[in-house]
């Protein structure tokens, strides 16, 4: 006997098909089988087992493409499991994790472990990166191919800039073979070396070293023209600065193969707005300015920048309490990012809801090839998220997460995930 | 005189033309009449994680000539590289009844935690490139005493102001008071970025010097050399060492100030350091009675304890 489930009187925004309209969506053995309006009024569907889900919307489960879950070598900071339920929380069904664990995501002999730990831990999907180069070092390459075939989503550095122009060059041939997007962290290091802020006038007066926009823009530019040069896809990450926005919309213009994402506190906060010496508002890239912060909303309105991730790196309160700038970088993400997009952007107007629930799934999903994911066709995994837009909620501690290193705490939000499900089962609901 | 209710003194950003002022006056009053022991009690402990003679020699003798104890404690940097480890440090040393903190660290802004954090006043002796409040409470005084009033008047602080907590304090007090500030030096030492912090950005010496009230002369860290920021003593001299020449485009009356240690030959003209507008030596005197006014202010700002 088929299990079924109906979730009724929602409305479904489904960028991908382009379906924006009240819809009952029938989940069968864990796949979407129907999607329609007043399916529940259908005989032979009495008595299936229903969830109301009046005044939300039913959208697809988040794909948040670049997460920090520090598994295995920093388990008192975040695991596959503490990670994957503030997800479940944040209404993202499938994460990318970043290959920067301890050791390095670099053979597939540790992708499949990992794989194989996700498999018994996660409550839900995690796909990995694998490193680009040997111990994330930017000297060597890694196997690409053998990556590929051990189930690598992804090539990334993330955390580590791979400096050498020529490597990368390379990485992104081999990637390409291999229909692989490379993600790459833009930061160049002779530009930024002993950075721990943006660098500008609350920097300044606060006497704290500052990195330049242009150690991102430096690179953005030279990931393009390699991209161009190459074929080969390049995602840029967390982009934070208004002239990387810029030079991505032009390559666009010119068909480049470049995609970007934006994190939610890089378009949410601004260097200005940091609280004294608070470590919880670190990270990198740092927070820029409001000029920066008004064209990442601008970038994300038109496409420019493709997806939202949260780039979620969590990090124990006593290394964040050491002082801003022997603190190490990053912030926590998932269980806010939702949130903090309606807030900022739906609310104040900027995305329409159709844009906003495509930056938030469709478009990451594309971006590494999961046809099957970001979208509510019939056939595909029941992954989706039911939101309640004007639920308004303070965020704080405790988190699901095991950290609670975020700007967040404290700030009022309007709309949250109300419930998650991953495969028509429900892995989190208020 | 406003009545500054403050046990620390972490910075000027945020204090008002008034508390500066009331300092000024103690200090001024201090410097008139030697005052009888109104610390006599106190302990007064010194945590430097970095070098100074000059600021660490002027405290004590504040703290004496106030009937504080002062209280050596040899803290090597590396014991105070963390910030749990001073905090620490402070609530042990509090537990011996010490009743100030006069605290210089190579980070930016490592008291806004921990001040709030103990019972004793927290007096900051230089945090990185943030701040230095006192030494630019002495060089206020010690301007003060020369002008009537700030209003109008133009500070030039000549250097490397990027890496100067003692600039960014000078600018905060300065404006405060009514004078205009121009951050003068190359590029790299003084991005234009400044100008956001309220003071007027010159590369041109001579453009900044011409008609100027004063000038604080900064010193050049022989390490900047090395990190890039000026290809060469040499080369920064030539545009930016304070020469007889560039100090004569000054108003005739105006002042150097200098708050040391001097690099004689680098950043200054022996003969300007030590020619007749110079105030560098009574700059060092003063600041000996702007740190008993500060003291004494902090003693008050504290609630009373038991």
């Amino acid at each position: 006997m088929a299990e079924r489930l109906l979730i009724r009187g929602g409305t479904v925004v489904d960028p991908a098909r382009g379906v924006e309209a009240a819809r009952d969506v029938l989940i069968e053995d864990g796949k979407i089988r129907d999607l329609a309006a007043g399916l529940s009024k259908k005989p032979g569907l009495q008595g299936v087992e229903t969830i109301d889900a009046s005044g939300l919307w039913v959208i697809p489960g988040l794909v948040d493409m670049h997460v920090h879950l520090r598994e295995p070598g920093r388990e008192g900071d975040e695991t596959i499991a503490t990670g994957t339920s503030a997800a479940a929380r944040g209404g993202v069904t499938t994460v990318l994790a970043m290959a920067n664990t301890e050791p390095v995501c670099d053979t597939p002999a540790q992708l499949r472990l990992l794989r194989a730990k996700a498999d018994a831990d996660a409550k839900v999907r995690v796909l990995f990166a694998g490193a680009v180069t040997v111990g994330q070092k930017g000297e060597r390459l890694t196997e690409f191919a053998r990556l590929k075939e051990a189930g690598a989503a992804a090539l990334s550095d993330d955390g580590r800039p791979l400096m050498s122009a020529g490597l990368m060059r390379r990485a992104l041939e081999l990637a390409r073979d291999q229909n692989l997007v490379v993600i790459d962290h833009c930061e160049d290091l002779t530009l930024s070396a002993g950075a721990c802020a943006n660098e500008g006038a609350p920097a300044l007066r606060k006497g704290l070293k500052g990195a330049p926009w242009a150690a991102e823009t430096v690179q953005v530019l030279r990931d393009i023209a390699l991209a161009e040069l190459t074929g080969a896809r390049v995602h840029l990450a967390h982009l934070s600065a208004a002239a990387s926005v810029e030079a991505v919309r032009a390559a666009k213009r010119r068909g480049a193969p470049v995609t970007a994402e934006a994190c939610p506190h890089h378009f949410a906060l601004s260097d200005d707005m940091i609280p004294g010496y608070d470590a919880d508002w670190k990270m990198n890239p740092p927070l820029r300015s409001r000029e920066d912060r008004a064209a990442l909303v601008e970038g994300l309105a038109d496409g420019t920048i493709d997806a939202i991730a949260t780039d979620h790196a969590p990090h124990g309160c006593a290394a964040k309490a050491a002082g801003f700038d022997p603190a190490p970088f990053g912030v926590i993400g998932l269980e806010t990012a939702l949130a903090v997009s309606l807030t900022e952007l739906y609310h104040k107007k900027a995305l329409t809801r159709r844009e906003l629930v495509a930056r938030l799934c469709a478009a990451p999903a594309a971006i590494l090839g999961l046809g099957d994911r970001g979208t509510l066709a019939p056939g595909v995994p029941a992954d989706l998220t039911l939101v309640d837009p004007n639920a308004e909620w303070t965020p704080a501690a405790p988190y699901a997460s095991k950290s609670r290193n975020t700007p967040f705490s404290g700030r009022r939000l309007k709309g949250r995930a109300a419930r998650t499900l991953v495969g028509g089962r429900t892995v989190h609901a208020l | 005189m406003t009545t500054s209710r403050r046990k620390d003194l972490l910075g000027l950003e945020g204090l008002s033309a008034a508390e500066i002022e009331a300092i000024l006056d103690e200090a001024a009053l201090y410097k008139a009449k030697p005052p009888k022991t109104p610390l006599a009690g106190r302990t007064v402990a010194f945590l430097f994680s970095e070098a100074s003679t000059r600021t660490r020699s002027s405290f004590e003798e504040a703290a004496l000539r106030l009937g504080a104890q002062p209280l050596s404690f040899s803290a090597a940097g590396s014991s105070l590289a963390k910030g749990e480890t001073i905090l620490d440090t402070m609530r042990n040393l509090e537990a011996i009844d010490v009743t100030h903190f006069v605290v210089r660290h190579e980070r930016s802004g490592v008291l806004e935690d921990l001040a709030p954090r103990v019972a004793a006043s927290v007096i900051n002796a230089g945090d990185g490139w943030h701040e230095h409040p006192t030494q630019a409470l002495l060089d206020a005084l010690t301007l003060r005493e020369r002008w009537s009033s700030f209003k109008g008047r133009r500070v030039v602080i000549l250097g490397d102001v990027r890496h100067s907590r003692v600039a960014r304090s000078n600018l905060i007090a300065l404006k405060a008071l009514g004078a205009k500030v121009v951050f003068c030096g190359p590029t790299p030492l003084v991005p234009d970025a400044l100008s956001a912090l309220g003071a007027q950005v010159e590369h041109d010496a001579r453009r900044a010097l011409k008609d100027a009230d004063a000038v604080n002369v900064l010193r050049l860290q022989l390490e900047r050399m090395e990190q890039g920021f000026v290809p060469s003593l040499a080369d920064y001299a030539l545009g930016y060492r304070l020469t007889p020449e560039l100090a004569a485009l000054m108003k005739p009356d105006a002042f150097v100030l200098h708050p040391g240690p001097m690099n004689r030959g680098v950043e200054i003209d022996s003969a300007v350091a030590d020619g007749p507008r110079s105030l560098i030596l009574s700059q060092v005197a003063n600041g000996v009675f702007v740190r008993m006014a500060v003291l004494s202010a902090c003693d008050r700002g504290r609630p009373a304890r038991g």
